[in-house]
């Protein structure tokens, strides 16, 4: 038979009081942005359902000062290309990006037209969107690459919704330490993977085919015959 | 009672984790709407009373995993259906086109690279199989799953083979278009038999891959290793037999989606000493048809772990996370929690972690005696008869590892038993080392001792003092290579680099027919990490530092992957002999694998001397 015990009884409304007074204070703070979250009964596709577990839809300024919104600007209908890093980084960072810069080299101009790269700050408080557009102009990135900041938390959820975490909490708070590689992934096929940001340009190139549009991947493994 | 105290103790760990959750929630500063998003608060403001948020949601990190928090699994009833043995896999009179040892491009074969061998072993039997899209049930309490299976079945259908019988398996690609693959999951496909003393180009290498609409022709030449070399007079080193293998998919960046999705099987090896006949031979429990209670002794079973959408009850895989991913559902043989009625007998079971980042320590257990010890025999260590049997107490298998057990269910007929695994993980790290006592594990197998006694015509294994024994291992090396698992910036490495995912580069090459010492180490941290090498079984020469006369028993066997636990440095025993090609080494933690933990190494004519790879 189930049964809770008087005293467990006791502790787990209290914890549930807590939890929902943690709530009430955080709705407070939340007070005026005004948004409900509407549950709907309709069972999700598994692309709604990766969209809303993964990519959540918050408002980001990329290096050039423009707004954006995750997943509807970023990432829906595209390849994408996403790693983590920050201006000041001394660490991996500045090998990483002249790595993409390759990347994004070899991949022409497909970059901004279906193949998108997001490299994200890891802190945004420092990296302003100024701070990143020179930072962008330092490398000579070209367009189609995006450098993006936001408000802290939003960042950080991104950040924890995309993975790009440590499962140690003290390694994950030192930023210098953070996640190297980079998840590429073709949002509408629902196809995700990942790889080593320092892997050489041309094997990076030839990963991100396994996510390409079938058209394009046929044509491809065609060429390599 | 034993009931009572089982949900004392759970509510005590609720309550635990409830105050964890609390604290972390705190720690991380979440604001309602971010807990609203990520489904832990109801609209009503009250944490979401699942158990535990689950291990992955809110882990040791202190916050939400990887993924924004997995959900936990709907609600299904443990033991309400029953275990199922695999299909036995059936032959065909003949393919069409005839399988051709060039590949048959123009028929669709996407196999780029002639059989090596196909003249020398000639297969006597052909196979056909599909990998396609099925609808599955796992629990009744769960919609049907939309999961890709080898002839729709998963696991895949089972093999039952013999040595020296030459096999040839046509493996059609008939998976979903791109855009249909339910979340995860990718439509190219290489099947590997893991560990067969398979030519490389039947070997499920992971960059020979074939698209859908194409076939693959596999040739299985079930030969001992020095058939070609050390013992080409004898038909190779009957000490190198192998008798339980697994099959799955080895597809380049996305294995652990593949293989989680469905794509794994078993494949069973037998001869004239480990025969299937408990009249003969070795006289381990029959394998008879494989598939009735009266006649099928001799039990494969398939472990692995998985997530369950909690709206749609439909497979979820947590394809953002570098570490590796946990379920919170546990199957045998594809199903939740079965329950198998058996005789009181002996049983041989061959159980395989199938992962895909799980580690399991695995007992029996008597919940309504959790004192009881249940001692039991294991013959096999990843599909190689040990020396002798060795009884034990539990088996503890990393993901690929294989373990062959004789249990003797005599002493408990009319009452019921459970398989156990009560080794503690709480995230893709590893497990924590930690043993669970009794009874507070993950029940995974009912076993119910209630059909009738019936004849048993095995051999005791305590009288068995010897299989084949084990292969010489003082022959001198060619060369001594150091292999080190590493981690930095998140990245998996061996020796601090990464695979090449066109599988160019050749880290060693190995000269064929000749003797390697492999030192495998573990640097990376908290982490585990299962590494496997293809095409030979293994000895350790040492365990930490340590020969392996001071190890437990069942580590002197042959194996196939080194189970790398928390900084273990290990030196092992290689002949690489017989074949030519390539072939991978990489983690089977196969996330760490699907991120460059892997590297590609060759047997040709001549070797390299490169000691660090």
């Amino acid at each position: 038979m189930k049964r809770v015990s008087g005293r467990n009884l006791v502790v787990m409304l209290a914890v549930a009081l807590f939890v929902g007074w943690l709530a009430a204070r955080a709705e407070g703070q939340e007070a005026g942005k005004g948004e409900q979250a509407q549950e709907t009964k309709r069972i999700k596709t598994p692309r709604e359902r990766i969209a809303e577990r993964y990519f959540p839809n918050v408002a980001l300024t990329t290096h050039e000062g423009k707004k954006v919104r995750f997943y509807d600007d970023l990432m829906k209908g595209k390849i994408v290309i996403i790693n983590f890093m920050y201006a000041k980084c001394e660490g991996s960072c500045p090998g990483t990006t002249a790595n993409l810069l390759k990347l994004q080299q070899l991949l022409g101009d497909r970059v901004g037209k279906d193949i998108f790269m997001y490299s994200i700050t890891l802190k945004p408080e420092q990296d302003t969107p100024e701070v990143l557009g020179r930072y962008a102009k330092a490398y000579k990135t070209k367009p189609g690459w995006l450098f993006l900041t936001g408000d802290p938390n939003d960042v950080e959820l991104l950040r924890r919704s995309l993975g790009f975490i440590d499962r140690d909490p003290a390694r994950d708070a030192v930023k210098s330490n953070h996640i190297g590689m980079l998840r590429y992934g073709n949002e509408p096929l629902m196809l995700w993977a990942g790889c080593p940001g320092m892997m050489q340009p041309s094997k990076i190139a030839h990963v991100i085919g396994l996510v390409d549009w079938p058209k394009a991947e046929e044509a491809r493994r065609g060429g390599e015959r | 009672m034993a009931n009572i105290s089982k949900f004392d103790r759970r509510a005590e760990k609720e309550k635990q984790q409830a105050a964890r959750n609390r604290r972390e929630i705190i720690a991380a500063g979440l604001s309602r709407r971010d807990m609203l998003k990520m489904g832990l608060l109801t609209s009503a403001g009250l944490l979401i009373p699942k158990r535990g948020l689950s291990a992955r949601a809110l882990n040791s990190a202190g916050l939400l995993s990887s993924g924004g928090g997995s959900p936990a699994s709907p609600p299904t009833r443990p033991f309400v259906q029953p275990f199922t043995r695999m299909t036995v896999k059936q032959p065909v009179a003949a393919l069409n086109p005839a399988p051709t040892v060039v590949p048959n491009t123009a028929a669709g074969e996407g196999r780029t690279i002639a059989h090596q061998a196909y003249a020398q072993f000639t297969p006597v039997k052909f196979y056909e199989v599909e990998q396609r899209l099925t609808n599955i049930s796992v629990h009744p309490d769960l919609p049907l799953q939309p999961l890709w299976g080898f002839d729709g079945l998963v696991p895949g259908p089972l093999y039952v083979e013999r040595y020296g019988q030459p096999i040839l398996v046509r493996n059609h690609n008939n998976l979903p278009p791109d855009g249909q693959n339910g979340g995860f999951g990718k439509n190219r496909v290489t099947t590997h038999l893991h560990n067969g003393h398979t030519p490389s180009e039947s070997d499920g290498f992971p960059c020979y891959h074939f698209g859908r609409g194409q076939f693959y022709d596999h040739h299985y030449p079930n030969v001992l290793a020095g058939v070609n070399s050390t013992h080409k007079d004898v038909g190779g080193d009957i000490q190198e037999a192998m008798g339980t293998l697994w099959y799955h998919d080895h597809m380049l960046d996305f294995t652990s989606q593949n293989v989680y999705k469905g794509l794994a099987g078993m494949y069973l090896l037998f001869n004239d000493r480990d025969t299937g006949d408990e009249t003969t031979g070795f006289r381990l429990p029959s394998f008879g048809d494989g598939a009735s209670d009266n006649s099928n002794f001799d039990v494969p079973m398939v472990f692995a772990d998985q997530i369950y959408d909690p709206a749609s009850g439909i497979i979820v895989m947590d394809t953002f996370n570098f570490d590796g991913v946990l379920g919170d559902r546990f199957l045998v043989n594809g199903k939740i929690q079965p329950v198998m009625h058996v005789h009181p007998r002996r049983y041989r079971f061959r159980w395989l972690d199938a992962g895909p980042s799980r580690f399991y320590e695995l007992f029996f257990t008597d919940t309504n005696s959790l004192n009881t010890r249940i001692p039991f025999h294991q013959i096999s260590t990843d599909g190689n008869l040990l020396d002798h049997p060795v009884q034990v107490e539990s088996v503890r298998l990393g993901v690929a590892e294989r373990a062959d057990l004789i249990i003797d269910f005599s002493n408990y007929a009319g009452k019921t038993l459970y398989i156990e695994n009560r080794l503690e993980q709480l995230d893709g790290r590893g497990p924590s080392g930690k043993v669970l006592p009794a009874g507070q594990g993950n029940l995974i197998l009912k076993i119910v001792v209630d059909l009738p006694p019936i004849a048993d015509n095995s051999a005791d294994p305590a009288t068995i003092t010897r299989f084949y024994g084990l292969p010489d291992k003082t022959a001198a090396p060619r060369i001594t290579r150091s292999f080190t698992f590493d981690r930095s910036n998140g990245n998996w490495t061996i020796n601090g680099r990464f695979m090449d995912p066109e599988c160019q580069e050749v880290r060693v090459h190995v000269q064929k027919d000749t003797v390697e010492h492999w030192i495998i180490n573990n640097n990376s941290g908290g982490w585990q990490h299962p590494a496997h090498i293809h095409f030979e079984e293994f000895q350790f020469l040492s365990i930490n530092g340590a020969p392996p006369a001071s190890q437990p028993l069942v580590l002197n066997g042959r194996k196939d992957v080194v189970r790398l636990e928390h900084n273990m440095q290990t030196k092992t025993f290689f002949r690489f002999r017989d074949f030519e090609g390539k072939y991978p080494f990489h983690c089977h933690n196969v996330v760490h694998e699907d991120h460059a933990m892997m590297l590609i190494w060759e047997i040709g004519p001549t070797g390299d001397n490169n000691t660090l790879p």
